[in-house]
């Protein structure tokens, strides 16, 4: 034993390569985040200027009036997102269950590879099929055609989601459930969904983040407003679309408001991020099998 | 087991007055299953290779042998779980009384029903407690009528030998109980609904010697209501509890007959050598 535990020239050269290995996987991680700390801090610093009460409650003002704000943004971006999500999380859940639980039908399979596909679609080209559908049908950019937008870029990440959380869900609960002469149907709606929520639960925030940002679909759909929206059926503001156009205004007020409707975006992300964390953390600890 | 030691209580047995059957498949008894030219595949793999196998009822029949010999493949076809892996199939016949459960016409979840599982990794239910997890094969099949969940939970909790260490903490998760208790929690689950067959797939395998015993000791009170079929590759636990034993090997049935004579007196080479510790 005194050999082994003695240090030779082999031992030196190990723990000298282990600490430069583990200095570079440091500086890697520090890399890889400084381009976050960098615009988190960038957005904050400008952002938090302009951050107040009225910012908040009051619509955007004219050039040369202060004390504007981004109410409609941020009530457009609600209305949208919440009416994406009515239109995508049925749909999704509803195709990541089939995804996951009947992987034996070749229309699951092929359906599965067109989600991969619409996951992948540009956004923008998203916003000109949306476009051509609805706002050129009804003749007016409208929530009704930027929701619709949106929930086309939402299904595919819960129905992924969905599918990913439900494969988790052990095997033998399934077998469990079968065994006691449980139909397969009635198996995954009350077992499999049951154990899964927590991460089908994840899968539909994430959707709603990603939405929450989305602008390019928007530009198509939605169009944008400097008022308030009296009806789905009108052009109506979000906040992607507030930063793009007042970001490439010309005036320094209207550009200090995006870097503020930026820090907003930003921050109700990490807050929606962390409630994630925090609820899904939660359930999974007493939700986890032993296996 | 050593050679010596077992003509020893063969021997202890004749003095007693006990016959040992020669031809252990004389034995005669009224079955519950039978399987006829059971064969079932893991895709191209052939892992039961045709098996004639009677199962009594109201007793207790172990399905022993070395890893691989297809035992648990085996009674997963008896309740037709085994078909739910991809890319599994079973062909032949496994008759209930005197019903084949592969029938064209045979619901496989009305199978299930009345053939129960236990597996071999407790598997409760996670986000359900206590209650309702022995109560979610009812449940699950409709049964709403809260003093009938009340009776059959605790009935099926007494049955698993499980009822005292939990009847003051039914409402708490059930997957918060010890590994063991998990497994008597399933036993009692799989008996809630009322099967006619309990099949056990070495229930006792990630559990301790006292999780084990007391795992046994309700096997034993089982058995005056179920037929149960438990797959095991502890031949102690086989002595203990089963009436009639099966053994298994590289997918067929080498020998089966009453659990004494099997042991004291194996008629088949391959037999012996795997009782004796030769392979396996």
């Amino acid at each position: 034993m005194a050999g082994i535990m003695a240090s030779s020239g082999i031992d030196r050269r190990r723990r000298i390569t282990n600490r430069a290995m583990t200095g570079l996987v440091y500086l890697s991680v520090c890399l890889a985040i400084s381009p976050l700390v960098f615009i988190l801090a960038d957005v904050a610093i400008r952002g938090a200027s302009v951050i107040n009460i009225d910012f908040f409650t009051h619509l955007p003002r004219p050039v040369d009036v202060s004390g504007g704000g981004i109410a409609n943004a941020i009530v457009g971006s609600f209305v949208m997102v919440g009416l994406a999500s009515l239109m995508a999380v049925p749909f999704g859940v509803a195709a990541g269950i089939f995804f996951s639980e009947w992987p034996e039908s070749r229309l699951s399979t092929v359906s599965s590879f067109m989600n991969d596909v619409l996951a992948e679609f540009p956004s923008i080209v998203v916003g000109i099929f949306v476009y051509v559908l609805v706002v050129l049908a009804t003749g007016t950019f409208s929530a009704l055609a930027g929701g619709m937008a949106l929930a086309i870029i939402m299904i595919p990440i819960v129905a992924r989601t969905t599918e990913e959380s439900l494969k988790l869900v052990p095997r033998n609960l399934r077998e469990a459930s079968m065994a006691l002469g449980v139909p397969r149907w009635k198996t995954v709606l009350s077992i499999v969904i049951s154990t899964g929520k927590a991460g089908l639960f994840t899968g539909v925030l994430l959707a709603v983040a990603r939405a929450a940002g989305e602008t390019a679909p928007l530009l198509l759909t939605a169009l944008g407003n400097s008022f308030y929206a009296t009806s789905l059926m009108q052009p109506t503001a979000a906040l992607p679309l507030l930063i793009y156009t007042d970001g490439i205004s010309p005036f320094p007020q209207w550009q200090a408001d995006a870097w503020g409707a930026a820090l907003v975006l930003i921050l109700s992300m990490l807050a929606l991020n962390l409630a994630i964390k925090l609820t899904v953390g939660r359930r999974m600890s007493h939700a986890r099998p032993e296996n | 087991m050593t050679i010596e030691m077992q003509k020893g209580r063969e021997d202890e047995a004749m003095k007693e007055g006990l016959t040992v059957s020669t031809d252990v498949r004389t034995v005669t008894f009224g079955s519950k299953m039978k399987t006829r030219g059971l064969r079932a595949w893991f895709g191209k793999s052939e892992v039961i290779k045709g098996i004639d196998l009677d199962i009594p009822e109201k007793c207790v029949t172990a399905i022993m042998g070395p890893s691989g010999c297809g035992k648990t493949t085996f009674i997963r076809c008896l309740n037709r779980i085994h078909e739910l892996t991809p890319g599994a199939k079973v062909q032949g016949e496994v008759m209930l009384d005197d019903e084949n459960i592969y029938g064209p016409k045979v619901d496989a979840v009305a199978v299930r029903r009345k053939i129960g599982m236990v597996f071999q990794k407790p598997n409760p239910f996670p986000t359900m407690s206590i209650y309702d997890n022995v109560a979610a094969g009812l449940k699950l099949n409709g049964v709403k009528d809260k003093k009938l969940l009340d009776e059959v939970v605790e009935r099926s909790l007494k049955m698993g030998f499980l009822w005292e260490e939990v009847k003051n903490d039914l409402r708490k998760p059930g997957a918060a109980l010890s590994g063991g208790q998990q497994q008597r929690l399933c036993i009692a689950r799989a008996i809630a609904v009322q099967p006619e067959v309990l099949l056990m797939d070495e229930p006792a395998s990630a559990l301790d010697p006292t999780a084990t015993a007391k795992i046994e000791e309700a096997m034993v009170q089982l058995k005056k209501q179920y037929t149960i079929v438990i797959v095991t590759h502890n031949m102690q636990q086989a002595a203990r509890v089963a009436d009639y034993t099966a053994f298994f090997y590289l997918g067929e049935l080498v020998e089966f007959g009453e659990t004494a004579p099997l042991f004291e007196n194996p008629q088949k080479e391959l037999t012996e050598r795997y009782i004796t510790g030769k392979f396996g």
